[in-house]
């Protein structure tokens, strides 16, 4: 090491880090790996049975998860925001416990659908005071509601089912827009709009800021807290919108509608890539993820895997997808 | 290894970060039983230094030797096992730890599971505080002391390892001139038991009160190490500075226009208190003060990101309520956090996302964002202030921090404000992009915007200001006229002098 050196070394070695290389940007991401994921969960599902040849044998048995999967679309952007819900399977059961009391009650099937609908923004509502205006954590908050939705539910209809709804009501499962069920087209229509409105948006936009980073989306102007008041307004509307669809399939209601869904629409934004922390995933992601759990318990239940055997490999699953997301963007953060 | 040989050698010691190199070819050599005063402006490099000596950082080249051994420091802990400390400049603790815990806290030789005997460590601690001849009762909480105390705290801890070397990162800057004299007398004797004091600090008559030696640093290089006596105050400045502060100066008050800012008795209990002042167009006034005195609290008050819960805010003469941010934006106000990383930038989103956060009516007229308008917008930006990057698309959190803060400038620019609120704005930035930050303050003020500028470098207060107001513990002490105003002068109002005083303290 010389002491003798010119006077003035450059003092800037390097202003900026390089990007990554193009292609890194566009392969390497949560959304690939659920992509691959699902291509080789169909391929070994068909090599199980040669039902799974059949799309629509797919596009029927998805019509129980579908109505997850919509509440999850939802769902993603609230953890993108960085928040979480975790009561919206609850309030599938309320609002649409409310509907059937309602309807019992001698109210048309509109207005008892309005009833449920309007339900479904007051839990929102509700959600959203104590997390926007109380600031509470919505992890609390929101394991709080879930149990309390549920409680309502089995107070107002108690232990029995309600049903005997007029038969344009029931089954919406079954109505077809082509080959395609009316839930699942439901599904692929929300997942477009709201795909375009966390992408093209100036709210999608903020959206990503506040969960990157809540202190200087505050400090850049953005209404913080009007916005996630409205997306927990949004969870919950969409969660009566899945209630009355669970409703028509089912036929009745009953308090335990829907029950441990929440974990399922977790798994559902988890598996498409969505960071737990916030500020990170897509809506593409957790529409191929939807697909990607329908092929597989669909696939285990017709080779004959037991019940609890599907429980295993969905647990590992989530810990597999969650590992592959946080090692995708631990590398991305340089 | 003989007895009068240095206790720490240097050699060489060069330090970068992200490629920014902060430190070059540093040698110095520490005496035992000296105080050496570290001097040099903010970024100079000498805390940088100090926290290699501490095992903080590793220099990136150089060699230290001990007491004549070459050692290798490649953590606090074996800092603190070859005896050398270093006090952090603004004291670091455990709030809800009593003192005496706290005292112990670091210490090396603790069985991790061994029992804690609390009568022996509250004795200690009392031992501790007595020769600091501070009353401090060691059972109460961190929490409730003021910053003096915790510092005092901090000495003590450094007493207990008994240490052969102590780093004091500006020591003095929230203490009171009684508590300064407190601490003199025992840097003293810790230089007669032999022990070798490092003294950071920006006060020159305190350097010349207790340093024996003194080195200047300078933009990463070592000017000159001296004996204090050898050196006046003025050679000693021109040494830190290295150039006439005189640089910025390119404008006159001239240009200065109407009141655009007007605050009456702005209150936050416990934050501030009773803050009035104006800021009129084409003015720069600075706010100054010693951290923790409030001043970023008023700037947050009057952005609305915490709102006073009384006093009154006017735009343009006309009263204004600011309940958040936006409300703050659509009256042209923008503000330039002090926490750069935290309530500035997006990290993981792309510069041109960041440039834009706060104009979402321009690049969205109608709700959807136009991509080709958001990346015109963005270059523009970058081009007009030299940000320098490889692509505006990626993420800002691979700019170096002076990019990163000219991005966030830009970001405010783009808003078209009137009156522009800047907190450390220069903070941990290289110092030639400092320069053109100067300039760019210069500029703004010269096109009529007003701007209220909060630093703690009383040079770029001095130099930059047309006016400089003083905040000390909540209040506002001085309003000083540019021609008046001195780093003494701001110095002398900035310090409390109401005895002891409770900063952290829960009052009110």
């Amino acid at each position: 090491m010389s002491t003798i050196e010119s006077p003035r070394p450059a003092v800037i070695l390097r202003e900026a880090a390089k990007p990554r290389p193009r292609w890194q940007v566009i392969l390497v991401r949560p959304e690939t790996v659920t992509f691959l994921l699902l291509i080789i969960a169909t391929i070994v599902a068909t090599r199980l049975s040669p039902f799974f040849a059949d799309l629509g044998f797919i596009l029927e048995s998805s019509t129980y998860y579908v109505e997850f999967a919509i509440v999850a679309l939802v769902l993603t952007i609230v953890i993108i925001s960085g928040e979480i819900d975790l009561s919206p399977a609850a309030q599938m059961a309320l609002s649409a416990c409310l509907f059937g009391t309602a309807y019992r009650a001698g109210a048309p099937i509109p207005v008892a659908i309005l009833v449920s609908l309007v339900s479904g923004l007051a839990m929102g509502a509700f959600n959203a005071f104590f997390i926007t205006v109380l600031r509470l954590p919505s992890i609390i908050v929101t394991i709080g509601t879930l149990i309390l939705y549920r409680g309502l539910a089995q107070v107002l209809a108690g232990d029995k089912s309600i049903g005997s709804f007029p038969g344009w009501f029931v089954g919406i499962d079954y109505r077809m827009i082509g080959i395609v069920p009316v839930p699942v087209m439901i599904f692929i229509i929300a997942s477009v709009l709201l795909g375009l409105f966390l992408g093209i948006t100036i709210l999608g936009r903020q959206i990503y800021q506040i969960g990157t980073s809540e202190v200087a989306a505050i400090h850049a102007g953005i209404r913080v807290r009007r916005i996630k008041f409205g997306l927990f307004l949004a969870s919950g509307l969409t969660s009566s919108i899945a209630g009355l669809l669970t409703a028509s399939r089912l036929g009745s209601v009953r308090y335990d509608l829907a029950s441990g869904g929440e974990l399922t629409m977790v798994l559902i934004v988890m598996l498409g890539g969505t960071y737990i922390f916030g500020g990170r995933g897509s809506i593409l992601g957790t529409f191929l993820a939807a697909w990607l759990l329908v092929i597989i318990a669909t696939g285990m239940t017709v080779a004959n895997i037991a019940i609890n055997a599907q429980l295993t490999v969905m647990g590992l699953l989530l810990i597999v997808s969650i590992i592959a997301t946080n090692a995708i963007y631990a590398r991305s953060q340089r | 290894m003989s007895a009068t040989g240095p206790l720490v050698s240097a050699r060489g010691i060069s330090k970068s970060f992200g490629g920014v190199e902060v430190l070059r070819n540093v040698d110095l050599d520490l005496m035992p039983g000296e105080v050496h005063a570290l001097l040099g402006e903010n970024g100079a490099g000498k805390s940088t230094f100090s926290k290699i000596l501490a095992g903080v950082h590793k220099p990136t080249r150089g060699t230290l030797s001990l007491a004549g051994q070459p050692v290798e420091i490649p953590s606090p802990i074996a800092a603190q096992r070859l005896g050398i400390t270093l006090i952090h400049q603004e004291p670091i603790s455990f709030p809800d730890l009593s003192v005496a815990e706290n005292l112990v806290i670091g210490q090396v030789g603790a069985r991790p599971l061994g029992r804690v005997r609390w009568a022996a460590l509250a004795q200690e601690a009392k031992r501790l505080m007595a020769l600091l001849d501070v009353p401090i009762d060691v059972t109460k909480p961190m929490r409730g002391l003021s910053i003096a105390d915790q510092q005092m705290v901090e000495i003590a801890r450094a007493l207990a390892s008994d240490s052969r070397l102590i780093i004091m990162d500006e020591p003095t800057a929230a203490l009171t001139p009684k508590e300064v004299e407190t601490l003199f007398k025992i840097v003293r004797r810790l230089r007669e038991e032999g022990r070798t004091i490092v003294f950071i600090s920006h006060r020159l008559e305190e350097v010349r009160a207790i340093c024996d030696r003194v080195s200047i640093f300078r933009d990463g290089d070592r000017i000159e190490t001296a004996w204090t006596a050898d050196l006046s105050d003025a050679e000693i400045i021109r040494r830190m500075i290295g150039r006439p502060v005189a640089d910025y100066l390119h404008r006159g008050t001239s240009h200065v226009g109407a009141v655009a800012l007007s605050v009456r008795d702005l209150t936050l209990p416990g934050r501030f208190e009773g803050i009035s002042f104006d800021v009129r167009k084409g003015e720069i006034v600075g706010l100054g003060g010693l951290v923790g005195a409030g001043r970023t609290d008023v700037a947050r008050a009057i952005f609305g990101v915490a709102p006073a819960s009384s006093g009154t805010i006017s735009v343009d003469g006309k009263p204004v309520t600011i309940n958040e941010p936006s409300d703050a934006i659509a009256l042209r106000i923008a503000f330039v956090p002090e926490d750069r990383a935290i309530a500035g930038i997006f990290r993981s989103l792309p510069v041109e996302t960041n440039i834009t956060a706060a104009v979402p009516e321009k690049i969205a007229p109608r709700g959807i964002i136009r991509r080709a308008t958001e990346k015109l917008l963005a270059s523009q930006s970058v081009e007009k202030l030299s940000i320098r990057l490889a692509s505006v698309r990626q993420p800002i959190g691979e700019l170096s921090g002076g990019n990163q803060q000219k991005a966030i400038l830009a970001r405010w620019l783009l808003s078209d404000p009137e009156i522009l609120i800047l907190d450390e704005p220069t903070r941990g930035i290289d110092i030639g992009v400092k320069a053109e930050f100067y300039d760019m303050i210069g500029e703004l003020a010269a096109s009529g915007r007003a701007i209220l500028l909060i630093s703690s470098e009383l040079p770029e207060l001095l130099a930059l200001s047309d006016r400089i107001l003083v905040m000390s513990e909540g209040r506002l002490t001085a309003d000083i006229p540019r021609a008046e105003a001195s780093q003494e002068a701001i110095m002398f109002a900035a310090v409390p002098r109401s005895g002891r005083h409770t900063v952290s303290g829960a009052a009110a």
